[in-house]
């Protein structure tokens, strides 16, 4: 059974149709794609899963529970933690104390050691008393997944979480992605890195239109006409970049 | 029976000016985002405009009135859209919350010199000619006043569905580059919906200013019944605002008739006062419970903040801060006699007041209006004593240890119970709601014998303890308790509650996604500021020593924001500072008390709403002068990073406005 179950959601804002009937699975441990050209309601989806924004039909279920009511706040009791495309990080904090306060916040015994073991693994070390309005997006992004990472979710949506990453910078993230899918976590990713959503996931779903119109594989999704056809119309650069790792 | 259908075309009248005041709040809210909290007071400088004209000039009504609505009330509003408005519709809510105040407070101290208080009336139209009905008789002034609110319904009808202008309108706000796109200038538009806002703002004042005498805060105030019926067509429907009006003017005039039909020896009894002042509070109760039954605002996604906060002193520096300041206050008062002791300590309890607030907005970026009423009730814990009933168990009417206790444990107990309807909503509510509260407590608590002060301006008084007596003694305990609760507050903020209210503050949407109730936090906050406002009213009952319901008119709660905001809200030196200023105003002329107002709201203004205010601006320069002890620095101002903007909340559409 998929941890995750995303069944046929609708999220009409007025006459805007963002997402059009998605349907996809995420299952436990593995890191699964989203992917898109702009608008085709990827964020949408994530505000869905975590209950940010009310669909206008379909259901999501986490652990074969059905939780299309359940407020935002239970859900990531539940297990559900998510960085954001648009930074929501805690500008007034520094970039240890928006992990530590996280901790806290969860009742978590020992704040401090969750915010010092966690600065190490994503890399923030030099980063730790800055605050956090004032540092470089891709550190604000890290900022974000530590932060969700201390309440030790089951599944992590990350969306958009690599850009304004350097390369090195992105290879560390997509190592540090692998060994929590090792741990058993859960990953649902959205990311317009071609190339590193197609070296790090096992599932791709990819959505146009607020539609998923190709799962599979990453080999599968990038041999889809489909898919090919909806890059072209939409992201040349993104169709380009689909075309350069080898469809 | 004559009664009934007296009382029901008398509810009916006052019902329509709420509704052309109401539907003038609409217009301006939904063209620009801004909630303007001072529309009432721009009604009310229009009416001493239309009395300037008219009665203390002789204009001919019909040339008075045309001048009035056709040309000074829409360059008013013109001119406001132009400097202040067009800034804020993409603020913050608290932002413009707080200029807004400040627009009202600049207004009446505009208006209080230009015309110094004296009784000013304004005639009826036709002189209060009446038509009979059978058995009611109808004046000229009220059939006007339903001609009129009808032809501003159709009026603003046709405008809004039926005109090309008035579709741009309803357009704007949802997207002001779009519109420009298509040729529509959004700036016109919404200048025209604020003359046409300012000009129905005046038409209620004048309307309604024949059955007050001519008062300052009153027809300010009266809004307060706008902001009821708007708040029942959400802000956004005209039709649900009329209705909305209409029901509220009968309620208070069926009130009015059920309270003159009581007996007389009800209405003389202390009860009596309550009930006088619940029926005079009925705009604001029915405000209160139209909030209560809006949804809960949905979480959105778009951080708030996007000022940096200044850097906190550490330990050494706010303690060694600290003794300076008592040990220099504490040599000052020494040379200072007991008269000007007793001026800087009254001065002293306004930073103490204010330090509710550094926790509640400076911190938690939330809002109250409604500060000064906690205080009061703090001066009823010490000036009245408690006890429990029947078992001698309590405290005498005195500043002890005692009274401050319970004054925090009674303001911190009243200030949850607020808060926990108030936050469901967003800032624009929570700010009118505590100001409507404040209103009502006014009139409810503090006016009555039973439970306040006693008749309005009433006294009463608070007795020091003996060892404190003197002026330069008391003073100094002022100072002591701004001092000690100061470096509370310090600790707060340097502990986790300090950082998970900060992080409240920066992203609800974040911390909903962490599995945290931001509700919890903010009631909690809510009711400790509350709470310091409280024990703040114990001091501030001590220094009086005679306090009236004046000294607490909830009124004051605004410049007491407006003051804590210029300064620096964020920090404990900029409300000592702006608490001092406001304080010592006080003491000056009225004239340089009302002009203040304006400056202030200039400040506000050049500030750009920052609520680290002039404090913290000037510590902010401060700290780049190069000292021989201060190297390095941190990598961020030696390395320019392109950092992410936080400062665009208000570019973000709220999440869930399917
Ligand atoms: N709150 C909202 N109100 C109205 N329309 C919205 C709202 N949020 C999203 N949309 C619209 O819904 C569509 C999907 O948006 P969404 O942000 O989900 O796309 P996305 O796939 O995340 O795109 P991107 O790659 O640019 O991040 C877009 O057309 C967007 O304009
Ligand atoms: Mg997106």
């Amino acid at each position: 059974m998929a941890l995750l179950e995303v069944d046929e959601v609708f999220v009409r804002f007025g006459g805007v149709v963002a997402v059009n009937g998605a349907s996809f699975d995420v299952d436990e441990g593995k890191i699964v794609g989203l992917m898109g050209p702009n608008g085709a309601g990827k964020t949408t989806l994530f505000n869905v899963i975590t209950g940010l924004q009310e669909p206008t039909s379909g259901r999501v279920r986490f652990n074969g529970k059905d939780i299309s009511k359940v407020a935002p706040r239970q859900r990531a009791l539940g297990g559900i933690g998510r960085t954001f495309q648009r930074l929501e990080v805690f500008g007034s904090l520094s970039v240890g104390d928006n992990i530590r306060v996280a901790a806290e916040m969860r009742g978590i015994s020992r704040p401090e050691r969750v915010r010092d073991e966690l600065l190490d693994r994503v890399g923030l070390r030099a980063f730790a008393d800055v605050t956090a309005d004032s540092v470089p997006t891709g550190i604000a992004r890290l900022t974000e997944l530590a932060r969700a990472l201390a309440c030790d979710p089951r599944l992590l949506l990350l969306d958009e979480p690599s850009s304004g990453l350097s390369e090195v910078e992105t290879d560390d993230f997509a190592r540090l992605i692998r060994s929590l899918a090792d741990e058993g976590k859960s990953i649902l990713i959205v990311e317009h890195d071609v190339e590193l959503v197609l070296g790090l996931c096992s599932t791709i779903h990819v959505l146009d239109f607020g539609s998923i119109i190709s799962s599979g594989t990453p080999a599968e999704v990038q041999a889809d006409q489909r898919v090919q056809d909806a890059y072209l119309g939409a992201d040349t650069e993104a169709a380009e970049a689909l075309e350069e790792v080898g469809a | 029976m004559t009664n009934f259908v007296t009382f029901t075309v008398i509810g009916i009248v006052v019902g329509a000016t709420y509704a052309i005041a109401a539907s003038g709040l609409v217009l301006t809210y939904a063209t620009s985002n801004v909630f303007n909290m001072a529309h009432g007071a721009v009604g009310m400088f229009m009416t001493f405009l239309y009395w300037e004209v008219s009665v203390n000039q002789g204009w001919p009504v019909w040339v008075a009135l045309p001048f009035v609505l056709g040309i000074a009330a829409p360059a008013m509003g013109l001119l406001l859209e132009r400097v202040m408005m067009r800034r804020l519709t993409q603020a913050d809510v608290t932002i413009s919350l707080v200029v807004t105040v400040g627009l009202l407070v600049a207004l009446i101290g505009v208006a209080q010199t230009i015309w110094p208080p004296a009784g000013r009336n304004i005639e009826q139209f036709f002189n209060g000619d009446a038509v009979s009905f059978g058995i009611v008789r109808v004046s000229a002034h009220q059939f006007i006043t339903m001609g009129v609110a009808l032809a501003v319904a159709f009026g603003l009808y046709v405008l809004l569905n039926r005109t090309r202008i008035g579709t741009a309108m309803r357009a704007v706000v949802d997207n002001r580059e779009l519109l420009a796109l298509h040729g529509a200038r959004p700036n016109l538009l919404s200048g025209l919906a604020w003359a046409l806002g300012s000009s129905l703002a005046a038409l209620a004042g004048i309307l309604l200013a024949p059955q007050l005498t001519l008062d300052y805060t009153t027809l300010t105030f009266l809004v307060v019944s706008a902001y009821a019926a708007a708040m029942v067509g959400r802000l956004k429907s005209l039709p649900k605002t009329f209705v909305g009006a209409i029901v509220l003017g009968l309620l208070i005039n069926y009130a009015t008739w059920a309270y003159i039909s009581l007996p007389k020896s009800v209405l003389t009894s202390d009860f009596g006062q309550v009930i006088y002042g619940v029926k005079n509070s009925l705009p604001t109760i029915f405000l209160l419970l139209v909030m209560l039954a809006l949804p809960q605002e949905k979480l959105r996604i778009g951080r708030i903040s996007g000022t940096k906060l200044p850097k906190l002193p550490s330990w050494p520096v706010a303690l060694a801060w600290s003794a300076v300041f008592i040990v220099g206050t504490y040599l000052l008062t020494g040379q200072f006699g007991d008269a000007n002791n007793s001026r800087f300590g009254q001065a002293m309890c306004l930073p103490l007041i204010m330090l509710s607030l550094v926790l509640l907005v400076g911190y938690g970026g939330d809002v109250s209006l409604m500060q000064l009423s906690f205080v009061g009730m703090g001066v009823l814990v010490a000036a009245r004593g408690f006890t429990i009933p029947g078992t001698g168990i309590g405290f005498h009417p005195q500043v002890s240890v005692l009274s401050i206790v319970t004054a925090f444990l009674l303001t911190a107990m009243i200030g949850a119970i607020v808060a926990v309807p108030a936050l469901r909503l967003r800032g624009l509510y929570i700010g009118l709601g505590t100001l409507a509260l404040a209103a009502a407590i006014d009139r409810i608590v503090f006016n009555t014998k039973l439970l306040g002060f006693g008749n309005e301006g009433s006294t009463v008084n608070a007795n020091r303890p003996g060892w404190l007596q003197s002026e330069q003694s008391f003073a100094m305990a002022v100072v002591v308790a701004f001092v000690v609760m100061g470096l509370m507050v310090l600790s707060i903020r340097r502990g986790k509650y300090g950082r998970i209210l900060l992080a409240t503050r920066d992203s609800q949407a974040a911390c909903a996604t962490l599995g945290f109730s931001t509700t919890i936090t903010r009631v909690a906050v809510f009711a400790v500021s509350a709470g310091l406002a409280g024990v703040a009213g114990v001091f501030f009952a001590g220094e009086h020593i005679s306090v009236s319901t004046y000294d607490v008119f909830f009124f004051k709660s605004l410049p007491l924001l407006l003051f804590a905001t210029v300064f620096g809200v964020t920090s404990i030196s900029g409300v000592l500072v702006g608490g001092l200023v406001y304080g010592l105003i006080g003491y000056a002329p009225t004239t340089v008390g009302n002009l203040a107002s304006v400056v202030l709201l200039l400040g506000i203004l050049l500030l750009g709403g920052n609520p680290n205010g002039l404090v913290g601006l000037i510590f902010e320069q401060a700290r780049k002068v190069p000292l021989p002890w201060r190297r390095g620095g941190l990598p961020v101002e030696a390395e320019p990073y392109p950092t992410h903007n936080p400062a665009r909340s208000a570019l973000e559409a709220p999440v869930g406005t399917a």
